[in-house]
């Protein structure tokens, strides 16, 4: 009894930031754990700012990095690993979000704006091009230009 | 009694602002120019008014005057001295405050230093910034006094938040302000140019300096943030894409793109009405930023939404001059004359590629961070954008621009020839290809892009200096006067030259990290060992510390190479006694460009500890080349070409034929 209250007030007092991902979670499978990183990282912990569960300490993020290797270990492809964290916490999980109708214009934002930003500077170019600039050659100026490519 | 003299020296500066407005803009309209005379006065008033003002705070900070709210909410009298001045800004009174201090500062230089200016463009310059000086100081003396007494005063502070007692923090917004705020001179110039509907190359030689002054100090505040970041926050991330870091990073690409669309003006008059609308967007995006990052609206929407007093207070600011800024544009834009022509393939074509994709790039980041924002305010739907969002869609954009770079200085004015200015490249190209090579053979098994991207990082450095070499016509000529050519090249040569360098080492730095990094993540008890990086690191024990405001438990590392010992490393973690609040305090060692970053986790049950562990290859490049573009801003400042009107050095520099621009 006197052990367990020792070790709950320690882990009360030892508020320190922990770790992202400890020891105790890392899978044996080192390519199965790979995955599970990159994925971490797509991941985004729900009860902080902007950070995914791979850099985050807080409980959720470690209940949440357990989960997707849960996942993993039973057979899950990457797709369906995310497919089924959406499913339990919706869009808001994904740091980068999925191409949907919401999210047309912020995935077609940087498309748009470099298209559109080229097609003005060519038809700029191309007026500015057509524009007239100086002054004239006089007739006699022409005269002269003749003769010389005549030469 | 001072308190409340600070107090009254803030409400003057409202004041003195406020006739800095109102005086020279009734002067230039009625053509009086001892009102226009009025602007450079009021501005060194409403300077020294401010810098009183601020002393004051500060002084309340220093003697730890706990009757001030501001000092009891964010001060402790056991703090060290430096954190208590840098307490000052560690919150957001004190940082707008700050925010004042710098606008009124750049408003005194461009009073001091604008002698040479006609006299209505300055009057109007300064106009403009006394509109915003009130704007501002409206905001602080309405909704975020510092002054604010309380009756009876607290014994004791409350202490700023430990993460910020550092000596980063002490640095970190002061340089980020200079840069944000210094962009509002180039704002005013835009205002006061679409005022007069009259532009040329002297009023881009007048904006320059200031946007080159402003971008090297927001570049030297934004790698500081990283590198603060990086060290404090114990994961060893550099950059996270934060909305809060975004906000800096916005106007810094905007005023990147300024500063190259100013140069194709100054040189050829082309781009004018371009260049007024990028003056005009980058503070814009300072000014987001500030919304951003001061109203609270990122944390939550709710949050904004309880206590929107300030929030609404700077987003009408925001209104006020973005809107006020771009309806001028839109009436006075056409009064602009256009300037020189340029084929597509030209120094000017390239900067326009430049100011494309700088600009893609920017709106690209805006639209990520306010989307979620938006689309949350507009159907309630919740979206995160994050990391592997920017990472894709901004990494996108930059490989073409990176490709780009040296091709900028080589293409001439006017009309340019791609392909000579290619053959010119061809020995970089190749220097760069065969850095690729060498990291593959010594670093094999990353990724293929990373060989690439060390590659072009090279690649850009070797191409930089190319624009070197060509113009000192090194081999061409007798190599003294190759030498008398390349001391006597302008400054804004070696800074051009320079700031390409510095992309290409940042871009080595960040590669070489996210390919090359590696991590482990170990429980240890004394005597354990673990492999990082080429070193062995021995765990010897731990051992409590006290600091003046915290106490602290510290981890002893041993590094050894090859079973020869050849340093130590303290990894730590604090708790704050204050605020019982914990932060680590990462071990870190340099080794050449590289660094050791050892950080401590939870105990575990059996007297060990967890330990990550890491080794960032070449991650001191990221800052080094920011701290070189820095350089670059500075010596291009230097150039005596951008001072106009300056008088010539008295010494006559013998002539050496110098090719060509």
């Amino acid at each position: 009894m006197m052990r367990r209250l020792v070790a709950v007030l320690l882990l009360v007092l030892a508020a320190s930031p922990a770790f992202a991902v400890n020891p105790d979670e890392v899978l044996d499978d080192p390519a199965l754990e790979a995955r599970a990183r990159a994925l971490s990282a797509e991941l985004r912990c729900m009860v902080c700012q902007n950070q995914s569960i791979d850099d985050s300490n807080a409980e959720l993020a470690r209940d949440l990095r357990l989960l997707v290797r849960e996942r993993l270990k039973n057979g899950d492809s990457d797709e369906a690993v995310i497919d089924y964290v959406v499913s339990r916490y919706g869009e808001f999980v994904l740091l980068k979000p999925r191409l949907r109708g919401e999210t047309l214009l912020l995935w077609g934002a940087p498309a748009i704006l470099f298209l559109a930003g080229t097609v003005a500077m060519v038809l700029f170019v191309r007026r500015r091009a057509g524009a007239a600039t100086g002054t004239p050659l006089s007739d006699a100026e022409k005269a002269e230009l003749e003769r010389l490519m005549g030469e | 009694m001072i308190i409340e003299i600070g107090h009254y020296a803030l409400v003057l500066a409202l004041a003195t602002a406020i006739v800095q407005f109102v005086l020279p803009v009734a002067g230039t309209i009625r053509g009086d120019r001892s009102l226009m005379a009025v602007a450079p006065a009021a501005a060194l008033a409403g300077f020294l008014l401010v810098l009183f003002s601020f002393s004051v705070l500060t002084f309340a900070y220093v003697v730890s005057d706990f009757s001030v709210a501001n000092v009891w909410e964010n001060s402790h009298s056991l703090k060290p001295m430096i954190y208590k001045i840098s307490g000052v800004w560690g919150n957001h009174e004190g940082s707008m405050m700050l925010w004042l201090l710098i606008l009124v500062f750049f408003s005194a230089l461009v009073a001091t230093f604008g002698a040479n200016l006609p006299e209505r463009l300055r009057a109007n310059v300064l106009a403009v910034q006394g509109l915003i000086s009130t704007a501002f100081a409206l905001f602080i003396l309405l909704t975020s006094n510092p002054f604010v007494r309380l009756a009876p005063a607290p014994a004791e502070g409350r202490d700023l938040n430990p993460v910020l007692q550092d000596i980063g923090l002490a640095i970190h917004p002061p340089l980020l302000y200079l840069g944000y705020v210094g962009f509002s001179v180039c704002f005013s110039f835009a205002i006061a140019a679409l005022i007069d509907g009259r532009i040329d190359a002297a009023w881009a030689r007048w904006v320059r300096p200031w946007a080159l002054a402003a971008w090297s100090f927001l570049t030297a505040g934004i790698a500081m943030g990283s590198y603060w970041a990086y060290y404090e926050l114990g994961w060893g991330g550099w950059w996270f894409w934060d909305p809060v870091e975004n906000a800096s990073f916005i106007p810094w690409l905007a005023g990147t793109a300024l500063l190259h669309s100013a140069l194709v003006m100054e040189k050829r008059e082309a781009l004018k009405v371009w260049t007024v609308l990028l003056a005009i967007l980058t503070f814009s995006m300072s000014l987001l930023g500030t919304f951003l990052v001061r109203s609270g609206v990122l944390t939550s929407v709710h949050a904004f939404a309880t206590d929107p007093t300030r929030g609404v207070f700077i987003l009408a600011i925001l209104v006020f001059f973005i809107g006020g800024a771009l309806s001028l544009f839109a009436f006075r834009a056409a009064t602009l004359k256009a300037g020189g022509l340029f084929a597509p393939i030209s120094r000017e074509g390239a900067l326009v590629l430049n100011n494309l994709i700088l600009t893609t790039a920017a709106a690209t980041v805006l639209t990520g961070t306010l989307y979620p924002l938006v689309l949350e305010a507009l159907t309630g739907e919740k979206i995160s954008v994050g990391a592997p969002f920017f990472n894709l869609t901004f990494g996108s954009l930059m490989i073409p621009l990176l490709v780009a770079v040296p091709f900028g200085p080589l293409l001439a004015w006017k009309r340019g020839d791609i392909l000579a200015a290619g053959q010119r490249l061809f020995a970089a190209a190749g220097i760069g290809l065969v850095a690729g090579a060498v990291a593959l053979y010594i670093e094999h098994g990353g990724p293929v892009m990373a060989y690439f991207g060390i590659a072009t990082g090279v690649y850009l450095i070797a191409g930089a200096l190319t624009d070197l070499w060509l113009r000192a016509g090194i081999g061409k000529v007798t190599p003294a006067i190759a030498f008398r050519r390349f001391v006597g090249l302008p400054g804004s040569a070696f800074g051009t030259a320079l700031a390409h360098i510095g992309i290409g080492v940042t871009l080595i730095g960040i590669v070489s990290v996210t390919a090359f990094e590696t991590e482990h993540v170990v429980e240890m008890k004394p005597t354990m060992q673990v492999e990082s990086g080429g070193f062995t690191l021995t765990f010897d024990g731990m051992r409590k510390g006290q600091g003046p405001n915290y106490t602290e438990e510290s981890g002893h590392f041993t590094v050894a190479r090859g079973g020869v010992v050849v340093t130590d490393i303290w990894s730590s973690k604090r708790l704050y006694t204050a605020r019982r609040m914990p932060t680590t305090e990462a071990g870190i060692r340099t080794f050449g460009l590289s660094q050791l970053y050892v950080s401590l986790g939870d105990p575990i049950a059996g007297g060990g500890i967890v330990v990550r562990v890491w080794w960032k290859p070449m991650i001191l490049c990221i800052w080094l080349g920011a701290l070189i573009m820095m350089a670059g801003g500075a010596i291009s400042l230097f150039d005596r070409r951008l001072r106009v009107g300056a008088p010539q050095k008295a010494r006559r520099v013998r002539p050496v034929l110098e090719a060509a621009e």
